[in-house]
């Protein structure tokens, strides 16, 4: 096709009515726009990986293990071969040249023990899910009912399922190994030179200042996303293409070609809609290695679309760490020391950042506040379970819950308010940047005015006033007030600090803008949205940027062959890491066209000043749209001979830091005493999260994230049985929380920029999960602290709150129920006292 | 298999099914009725909601064949010339999808709630979609965006 220039002349034209009336820089960042995406998803345009249909496409079923430990000693597939419409049978020796690996991309130590992880095993399973079986039909149900017919034969193996267990080596997850422990990894604040030493500082606390020693477990949870994982694919085309549920499309290309020997040029992954994600979908699955090796063994398009069922089992978990904490202090509650101890249970295979979702808890003990003296101690191990890895906040809940559960029992101790507690051992909102204990920079924050703020809407000192009424009226119904002042760090991550830490890949973003021709603007983005907004948030930016209208700008991402240069989305880096990078290309592009409109006003680049889209010459009323500029270079009949026509960019931008939102999260429970239940009443949150680019976007990231940590207090707990079989195996079973369950929020934020991208923002994907289960746990806590009762072990469902107000005499003296201890003769969760010497009993 | 005839989003369909077919099943696989999606398999979600003669049915939970003679309406069928309807509108409005998988279901669930109680209270509302799960809002928006419809009279549609 070829274009006359008198169209061209009609769509400058056109394109000069579009330029925005009112186009001065600043308009659309921190606007409530309403998103983009939404008019596809009410109206069901959906593309999920499950609508697809190619012609000639076969279904998969997968056969799995229903044991957590077996030798296979036969698999017969003659009866499913045989079942109507079966077109494929597969085991793995079918596959002798391999289906690729689920592969580990973050070895913590140079001698973590990793056993391999194949999408499909043989010889033995290592926990209940694993697939050894794959049948192909020409439909889903056709497949299932063949699936049915596969005979396995299985040797029971002893398995192995939890961490303690697994820490005494007796039952080995992999017997080839020797071993359960599959690395240990240490952070020392004296032999990093980041602060003193905790030993030290234990010691003289115990002879003149408080010690307060506390287990804590971090249950096991499932990051259970609405949308089950689903892949298709394609193996007609000169690349192969998978369209899958999946957070991280360009990893799983990187390491699909890293791991099965197909050129990386040859696959192309697409993430169309994909409906959440958590963090359980950034794994590469067995479940996409096994389609991809089925349809290019048949040369056919094929889909695989899990059950709820096998949802819940066979991708990854979160959480499940044994947390012990040691925290010495001067009688005044000034912290002098925190030594920390975890087990974290990778499950049977070290998944792809299974090992390191603990260590991040490194830097996060720590919080908020000046620790002089810090000690991180990490033993990895492996269990027949499902494997772990990063579920909504990875590794820095687990952190801030022990922190913030036991900076409550050191104000209960003192005898202060626990905010009180805190306040005297939080960074002073003058002392930033600070470098904290663990060594991390933390470049922004105030604590003190989110502290302010929240208490504020929260009706702290009311609240407690009612608590201390109901106290002494002895209300069946008790009141319990629950505070969390939380920190983390997001914006995954500078390149430079994962090389050090061994991470397999950097932690930059990239963005592309291509201006067309009419005066659209498409940004490209290396960030992979699934519930995110990107699509809006980002379009705000560019059209702040460019000062182009918000409708203007098209946002493309979640495919390999437009947005062929990315790493994804997790860790609440895309907006940190990825918006800026989207900065750094529309300023690019601002400058590109700079010297083009500079040759078309004929004047001088450095005369010409750029705002609200148009370029003028400083002290005249010459000027010339940015979209003019576009369409001038797009038939490019007038241009610089040094230049080259068109004014697209791109830019990879690697952060230099982290970023560290925080806030102040208070919650109020009502605790049933004669029944153990207990009823959320209020929660109020104040989140710095630096400044905001759709404030109607994060408040929605925040209501989400706080439920999930809610849930975590309170309903959810992934549950093996003696046998290794997942007795929380479907949604009557693993209980998320319904709309009867939960309360509406009070949501507001206090904003310290962060210094450290040209926004100044900071990340709010994980910030509500992190936060919310310490405050939870702390007010069931604190309704109950009369009693004697300083821990409650998660989920602290009524029938845990009850058992330990049955079990509590009076004294300081509840163990967390069921809870095995780091040594078996360790004291249990009484307060140790002032000596440090404590009462147990 | 089965012949049956239904009316879904206003196009009558007849096909042959086998018995034990799914009413989800049916919409999505024969008649590419993709905007109801499956989020469970032990009808806890709800992501499949649909209206069966004008009232919510997890479409897990009923057998293509009960829809035989009966209308069915989908996320698909609910905006009319264009124009979204009052419960999408204020879906829209009030931020109260992020992934947006368990919004078919959420919406046409919430539009039975209004249907026999055009007013609804906050714990009415949250009663009333204790059948609907969703992972991303924390349901604040959803409920909001319920209310919202409510009182902009989107329960004398819902009635229509």
């Amino acid at each position: 096709m070829s274009v006359s220039p008198d169209a061209l002349v009609e769509i400058a034209e056109e394109v000069q009515d579009q330029q925005p009336e009112d186009s001065g820089s600043g308009r659309e960042i921190g606007n409530r726009r309403l998103r983009k995406e939404d008019q596809r998803l009410i109206t069901g345009r959906t593309k999920w990986t499950d609508n697809i249909v190619l012609p000639g496409m076969v279904h998969l079923a997968m056969v799995r293990s229903p044991f957590a430990h077996a030798r296979i000693t036969g698999i017969d597939t003659s009866a499913a071969a045989e079942a109507p419409n079966v077109i494929g049978v597969y085991t793995a020796a079918d596959f002798p040249e391999g289906l690729g690996v689920c592969a580990n991309a973050w070895p913590i130590t140079p001698d973590q023990v990793t056993p391999d992880h194949l999408p499909m095993v043989g010889e033995r399973v290592a926990c209940a899910g694993e697939i050894v079986a794959v049948v192909a039909a020409r439909s889903a149900a056709e497949a299932r009912d063949a699936a049915e017919l596969v005979d396995v034969d299985y040797d029971e193996l002893p398995a192995v399922l939890d961490g303690m267990e697994a820490l005494k080596d007796e039952v080995l997850a992999h017997p080839d190994k020797g071993t359960n422990k599959s690395a240990f990894w240490k952070l020392d604040s004296a032999e990093a030179g980041t602060g003193g030493n905790v030993d030290e500082a234990v010691a003289a606390a115990r002879e003149d200042g408080i010690v307060i020693e506390r287990e804590y477990r971090q249950q096991r949870l499932v990051p259970a996303f609405m949308e089950p994982r689903s892949t298709v694919v394609d193996p007609t085309g000169e690349q192969v293409t998978m369209w899958t549920s999946t957070q991280v499309p360009h990893i799983l290309r990187f390491l699909i070609a890293a791991t099965t020997g197909m050129p990386e040029s040859k696959v192309r992954v697409i993430a169309p809609d994909v409906g959440g994600g958590f963090g359980g979908k950034l794994q590469t699955t067995p479940e996409e290695f096994i389609t991809l090796a089925v349809a290019r063994r048949l040369g056919k398009p094929a889909k695989y679309t899990e059950t709820r069922s096998e949802s819940l089992l066979s991708a990854h978990h979160g959480r499940d760490q044994y947390q012990k904490l040691t925290l010495s202090a001067t009688k005044d509650g000034t912290v002098t020391g925190l030594k920390v101890d975890l087990v974290a249970n990778l499950g049977a295979y070290v998944a792809i950042v299974g090992g390191g979702v603990p260590v991040l808890g490194a830097w996060m003990f720590n919080a908020i506040y000046k620790f002089p003296a810090y000690q991180f101690n990490c033993q990895t191990v492996l269990t027949n379970t499902t494997w772990v890895d990063a579920y909504r906040g990875a590794g820095r809940p687990e952190a801030t819950y022990a922190i913030e559960r036991i900076m409550d029992e050191l104000a209960a101790e003192v005898g202060v308010d626990p905010l009180e507690i805190r306040e005297r051992n939080w960074i002073k909102h003058e002392e930033f940047p600070f470098t904290s204990v663990a060594g991390m920079v933390y470049d922004s924050g105030n604590y003190e005015a989110a502290t302010a703020r929240a208490k504020e809407l929260f009706g702290y000192d009311e609240l407690r006033a009612e608590q201390k009424a109901r106290r002494e009226s002895g209300d069946p119904v008790q009141l319990g007030i629950g505070v969390s002042t939380f920190t983390e760090m997001c914006g995954l991550a500078p390149s430079r600090v994962l090389g050090q830490l061994s991470y397999g890949a950097g932690g930059w973003e990239s963005a592309s803008i291509r201006m067309l021709p009419t005066g659209k603007v498409e940004v490209i983005t290396g960030t992979s949205p699934h519930g995110q907004g990107h699509e809006t948030a980002w379009s705000q930016i560019v059209a702040d940027r460019l000062g182009v209208p918000f409708e203007d700008v098209e946002v493309l991402h979640g495919d390999t062959q437009v947005a062929y240069k990315g790493l994804d989305t997790y860790g609440s880096r895309s907006l940190v890491v990825g918006g800026e990078a989207v900065v750094r290309a529309a300023d690019k592009v601002i400058e590109k066209a700079k010297a083009f409109a500079a040759h078309l006003l004929e004047a001088n680049a450095d005369d010409l000043e750029f705002s609200g889209g148009r370029y003028a010459v400083k002290g005249t009323d010459k000027g010339i749209g940015i979209t003019e500029v576009a369409l001038a270079t797009f038939a490019s009949h007038n241009y610089p001979e040094d230049l080259e026509p068109g004014i697209d960019a791109d830019a990879t931008y690697d952060p230099v830091n982290f970023s560290f939102p925080h806030g102040t999260h208070l919650c109020a429970m009502e605790v049933d005493t004669e029944t153990g239940a207990s009823r959320m009443r209020r929660y109020v949150c104040v989140d710095d999260i630096g400044h905001i680019i759709n404030p109607l976007i994060v408040e929605g990231q925040i209501h989400g994230g706080l439920v999930q940590g809610i849930a975590q207090a309170l309903w959810e707990e992934a549950v093996f049985d003696d046998n290794g079989t997942l007795v929380t195996g479907s949604f009557v079973d693993y209980t998320l929380p319904t709309a009867a369950d939960t309360i509406s929020f009070v949501t507001e934020n206090t904003t310290s920029p962060s210094t450290t991208n040209t926004l100044g923002t900071k990340g709010v994907g994980e910030a509500g999960t992190i936060a919310s289960t310490p405050a939870v746990v702390n007010a069931i806590v604190d309704a109950l602290r009369d009693r004697g009762i300083n821990d409650i072990q998660m989920p602290c469902t009524p029938h845990r709150v009850w058992s330990a107000i049955q079990g509590a005499g009076g004294a300081m003296a509840t163990p967390a129920e069921g809870q095995p201890h780091f040594h078996e003769d360790a004291p249990t969760n009484a307060d140790p006292g002032t000596t440090g010497e404590g009462s147990a009993q | 298999m089965t012949r049956i005839s239904v009316t879904v989003d206003g196009v009558k369909y007849s096909d042959d099914v086998e018995p034990r077919t799914l009413l989800v099943h049916y919409l999505r696989e024969n008649l590419g009725k993709v905007g109801t999606v499956i989020g469970c398999d032990t009808s806890n979600c709800g992501a499949c909601t649909v209206h069966l003669d004008g009232r919510s049915v997890k479409a897990c939970n009923v057998l293509a064949v009960q829809a035989d003679g009966h209308e069915v309406t989908t996320i698909e069928g609910l905006a009319e010339g264009g124009q979204l309807h009052p419960m999408q509108q204020a879906f829209h409005e009030h931020h109260a999808l992020q992934c947006g998988y368990c919004t078919p279901g959420m919406i046409m669930q919430a539009i039975d709630i209004l249907k026999d109680n055009a007013s609804p209270s906050e714990e009415q509302i949250r009663a009333g979609l204790e059948g609907n799960l969703c992972r991303c809002t924390g349901y604040h928006n959803i409920v909001k965006a319920v209310s919202a419809a409510a009182e902009a009279g989107a329960g004398s549609k819902a009635g229509e």
